[in-house]
């Protein structure tokens, strides 16, 4: 009883304030993209709004089972829940429904559930485990690679799915390995891996690699000129030339499709009607807000089905129409608190398993934000990914619950050993 | 140790910051700066619906319906939101062909991406039905309703006019148009147009990415409401009018008929005349083509437009001028002496009351002598001048060789040679009366309009004024006096005892032996009348009639032209008395005169199915 009520007075409450107000806002968010002013009917249960209440009252149920429970059922069963999120991950491939184009549905009867939001929890809760083991030392790069397996492997099944939004997810896992201690080199080397093949993609492979050549020469001149760097800036250098005529032959080699997605992503091609449809009418709803947006309930674009996919990926754009700038300040700081605030908590555990855990809850969520947003104002490639607690969806509101509510009752511990 | 981790935990927060700050000021840049978004929104989910008011109607004097509306649809395009047309299934519903529509949305995209276009024109409610199923098939198309005319009776063509599209010069002319818009393009149509029209409306609405409308835009708060236009009471009279084109068929020329009291235009009439509901809707270019074409001419409005010698009936303000002038007195008689002019076989005429009853030539050869040879020079050129200068200023007082200000904007102003033409013509001092005098009897170089001619019946109708013939009594539903109206009374410059002996003479023309008239004869009205025939260099003289009646109060002043139809004693004065008849009394006794005018035809109306 006492550790009861331990757990309900630890609850972190401002996490859980913004979590409220996420989950509630996400759902005036779909009421309005889903009211229609001709047909201004009575509240229904069957439409979209209604649907999502009742998922959010799953949701709720969740959150609080999985504050009353023992945390040891998730902590000490991780590596079996892994096992099965990995089993469900091929079991997918094989008996998977094709719902646009990925096979990342399971039927069972009339519900259908997407593994991959689940193997996110238990990839998290499994990668956690193993890093925060006492004898672990995340310094050796050994170590690092063998975690790094824990989410590559499921991001290499979500890929064959193929479901690159899912897959990219698990990236976020390198920030957590950073964070216990990886080299800030491989973030380095990451971002610049990047920026090499936007730029190859965009600029004249040989100015590229002229630019590439300066850039080494740079570094070589503020430095010392020993004979190491000098051996480390030609190896610099020919590993950065390689992979941008790499990324080019690659590009070549992608389909029609793919290439003409990633170049009107570029501005290399304007393709209003086709590939770029999407990108351009989510800006045009996003743009048309202005300064404070046209008003609850009264976006045009995103009301009248002119953004594909507006209650779930393109959720964003609603809120961009009616709220306008103002309010997607709001909701980026919003979501900034959430993720200082997830940090900050992750920080101050006691329990090393906590902690990484913590910081898994907040890349992903991360990560999340980061495609989402970005693919809606048109700075990122379409790829399918859910905005978290705004996206339509039980599936997805209740792995994230889950996921940020196994973090709280952590926390609810961080003074117990 | 600690402090490494520290920074550790800030560089993640910074990279979460640095992504959102990123964004926060790539949305700064979408919904702030740049307004495209904007107005691309606006051109995708805001549509400006306009509002077209129904078209005022027009009745008759008498409150029959002439013009009335009807509903059809036009199928509007937005270019530049019609992609991935089916055209194919677009053109089966229209019963177009598919190169005809990607040639029609080629030409839509050329006015405006954005802005919308015809796609096409009064679709009838069967079409429409079909259409309506399929719509949301066809993003960046939407229907609109609008009105065409319809006319109860097939009556009245040249004087309702019609209705068509505006062209890109009425546009450029008037901002209130817009392509697409229907404008009067002839007779009252034209004329009244503002007031016909009303105001347009627009409602803003919302659609969906189906094309489907959503409601009005911010609960219509930009919304204006469309005003219909004015009803227009004209001064026809609509039985009389459709009698006035049955006589007329198969005959070329123009009746006119007024109200001498008032000026107002019972009937006007010019033959051959058409169907108005053939020039309506879709099927108005091909029929205008057909009535343009038609060698009868059927669209040129004679009784507006035609010059005509008036003939014999120019005898009556030539004995009135005669009289003012002092230069003949109202028992004058002059001998018929058909070596100065021609004439037909009567007694001499011993006054003018006769001169005009047996319409003699040579009588009104020597009044028209002495109204322009006064001896006041003893040079005949410089004589003569100064006398037409002095008629020239009485006879235009009558409404001649000047446009009479009826509310009808092809009205011409017919011929009247003065001093300054003739000079032109035979040089100054190189003319006299004996070069003009074919002008006494009504020939030569005059030319009238046969409205000119009703008019100057309904002055004799009225001993002396006239009031400007018009077409409109009332404008809407407080029954306005038409602004382009004047009722005043214009009078002639002859005192009013001059009129008797000539409206004795007119009487006597109908009534009395020797006569020219006689078959105006109406048992039971006392009718007044002139003929006239109107030499016709081209073919058969064409004959004249201009009358009034009754006598006293008269109700009806009249003027009858027929195209080569002969002397107008035959059918122009029997037919004005049928008119006549009609109009004073709603029905036509004489059936077997009624028979003989009809039968009387110029040409073969069957030939040309649209011209009647």
């Amino acid at each position: 009883m006492n550790a009861e009520r331990n757990t309900f007075k630890n609850i972190d409450k401002p996490l859980l304030l913004i979590y409220l107000l996420l989950v509630v806002a996400g759902w005036f968010n779909i009421f309005s993209v889903v009211y229609d002013p001709e047909t201004s009917a009575g509240f229904s249960l069957a439409s979209r709004y209604g649907k999502q209440l009742l998922f959010i009252g799953l949701a709720f149920l969740i959150g609080a089972v999985v504050l009353l429970v023992d945390i040891r059922i998730f902590s000490q069963f991780a590596y079996l829940y892994y096992g099965i999120a990995i089993g469900l991950l091929c079991m997918v491939l094989v008996l998977g429904t094709e719902i646009s184009g990925a096979k990342a549905w399971i039927k069972i009867g009339s519900f259908s559930i997407q593994p991959s939001e689940f193997a996110k929890i238990a990839t998290c809760l499994a990668f956690a485990k193993y890093v925060s083991q006492p004898a672990m030392d995340m310094k050796r790069v050994r170590n690092q690679i063998a975690a790094s397996l824990w989410f590559l492997l499921p991001m290499g099944l979500i890929l064959l799915q193929p479901d690159a939004g899912s897959a990219l997810v698990f990236v976020s896992f390198a920030l957590v390995l950073y964070r216990e201690g990886m080299s800030g080199k491989v973030l380095l080397a990451g971002m610049v891996a990047v920026v090499l093949f936007v730029a190859a993609l965009l600029v004249n492979r040989y100015i590229l690699i002229g630019v590439i050549a300066a850039a080494v020469l740079l570094l070589l001149f503020l430095n010392r000129r020993s004979f190491k760097n000098i051996a480390l800036a030609v190896l610099l250098f020919t590993v950065c030339s390689f992979y941008t005529l790499g990324v080019d032959y690659a590009f070549n080699k992608l389909s029609a499709h793919q290439q003409t997605r990633i170049n009107v992503l570029l501005g290399k091609e304007s393709d209003i009607k086709g590939a770029g449809y999407n990108v351009n009418q989510s800006k045009i709803a996003i743009g048309s807000g202005g300064f404070h947006g046209k008003g609850y309930l009264q976006g045009t674009q995103t009301k009248f089905n002119f953004v594909p996919e507006q209650c779930t990926d393109f959720i964003f754009c609603t809120l961009g129409e009616e709220w306008g700038w103002v309010g997607c300040t709001l909701f980026l700081v919003l979501y900034m608190v959430l993720l200082i605030r997830i940090v900050k908590m992750a920080e101050r555990q006691r329990s090393a398993y906590a902690r990484v855990y913590g910081y898994g809850v907040a890349c992903i969520f991360f990560m999340h934000l980061f495609v989402n947003v970005g693919m809606t104002i048109g700075l990122l490639p379409v790829i399918g990914i859910p905005l978290p607690f705004f996206s339509y969806g039980g599936s997805s509101l209740w792995a994230f619950t889950l996921l940020l509510f196994i973090f709280v009752k952590m926390d609810t511990k961080r003074y117990a050993g | 140790m600690r402090r490494t981790t520290i920074n550790r935990s800030t560089v993640i927060i910074v990279i979460f910051l640095t992504v959102a700050f990123i964004y926060w000021i790539r949305l700064f840049q979408l919904q702030i700066l740049e307004e495209r978004y904007t107005v691309d929104a606006r051109s995708n989910a805001i549509r400006h619906k306009v509002q077209y008011p129904g078209r005022g109607l027009i009745y008759d004097r008498n409150g029959e319906i002439l013009v009335y509306n009807e509903a059809v649809y036009d199928l509007m395009i937005i270019p530049g939101q019609a992609k991935e047309t089916d055209w194919t299934l677009l053109a089966n519903l229209l019963e177009i062909t598919e190169e005809g529509a990607k040639e029609r949305y080629k030409k839509a995209r050329a006015y405006s991406r954005h802005a919308h276009s015809v796609f096409e024109k009064q679709i009838s409610k069967e079409t429409y039905g079909k259409l309506q199923e399929y719509l949301y098939q066809f993003p960046g198309f939407y229907v609109q309703s609008r009105t065409l005319r319809r006319y109860p009776r097939p009556i009245a063509a040249h004087v309702l006019g019609d209705v068509g599209e505006v062209s890109e010069s009425e546009i450029a002319r008037n901002p209130y148009y817009q392509m697409g818009d229907y404008i009067g393009k002839s007779g009252l149509e034209k004329y009244y147009e503002e007031q016909l029209r009303g105001k347009k409306g627009v409602k803003v609405v919302m659609v969906d990415v189906l094309n489907r409308e959503k409601g009005s835009y911010k609960g219509g708060m930009f919304d204006t409401v469309a005003v219909s236009g004015h009803e227009l009471y004209s001064t026809l009279d609509a039985s009389l009018q459709a009698y006035a084109e049955e006589l007329m068929y198969g005959k070329r020329g123009s009746i006119v008929a007024i109200e001498p009291s008032t000026g107002e235009v019972l009937a006007l009439v010019s033959a051959p005349t058409y169907d108005p509901n053939l020039l309506i809707g879709r099927v108005r270019s091909a029929n205008y083509r057909v009535l343009l074409n038609d060698v009868q001419k059927p669209l040129f409005n004679r009784a507006l437009m035609a010059y005509y010698p008036p003939g014999s009936i120019f005898k009556l303000p030539q004995a009135l001028i005669g009289m003012q002038e002092k230069v003949i007195t109202p028992y004058s008689g002059f001998a018929c002496d058909k070596s100065t002019v021609g004439c037909h076989n009567h007694p001499d005429a011993m006054s003018v009351a006769e001169g005009v009853r047996m319409s003699c030539n040579p009588y009104f050869y020597q009044v028209f002598r002495r109204i322009i040879m006064r001896g006041k020079d003893p040079n005949r050129f410089v004589d003569s001048r100064m006398g037409l200068e002095r008629w020239d200023t009485l006879i235009r007082s009558f409404g001649l060789g000047q446009r009479l200000g009826i509310d009808l904007s092809d009205a011409k102003a017919g011929f009247i040679p003065d001093a300054a033409y003739y000079d032109r013509y035979y040089g100054r001092n190189q003319w006299a009366f004996s070069t003009i005098f074919s002008v006494s009897i009504g020939q030569g170089e005059i030319g009238l309009i046969p409205l000119q001619m009703a008019n100057l019946a309904s002055i004799m109708a009225n001993r002396g004024y006239y009031r400007v013939p018009h077409l409109v009594r009332f404008i809407g539903e407080d029954k306005q006096v038409s602004p382009f109206v004047d009722t005043s009374a214009h009078y002639v410059p002859i005192d009013r005892k001059y009129f008797d002996p000539v409206v004795e003479g007119m009487y006597g023309a109908v009534h009395l032996p020797g006569g020219t008239a006689r078959r105006a004869y109406i048992d039971t009205i006392p009718v007044c009348g002139k003929t006239g025939t109107s030499q016709n260099p081209h073919g058969k003289d064409h004959a004249v009639f201009i009358g009034f009646a009754p006598q006293d109060n008269p109700r009806i002043a009249i003027s009858v032209f027929l195209e080569n139809s002969g002397f107008g004693g035959t059918w122009a004065a029997p037919l004005a008395s049928l008119l006549i008849e009609k109009y004073l009394t709603g029905k036509v006794s004489r059936t077997w005169l009624e028979q003989q005018v009809k039968a009387f035809t110029v040409y073969e109306p069957e030939g040309n199915p649209k011209a009647r």
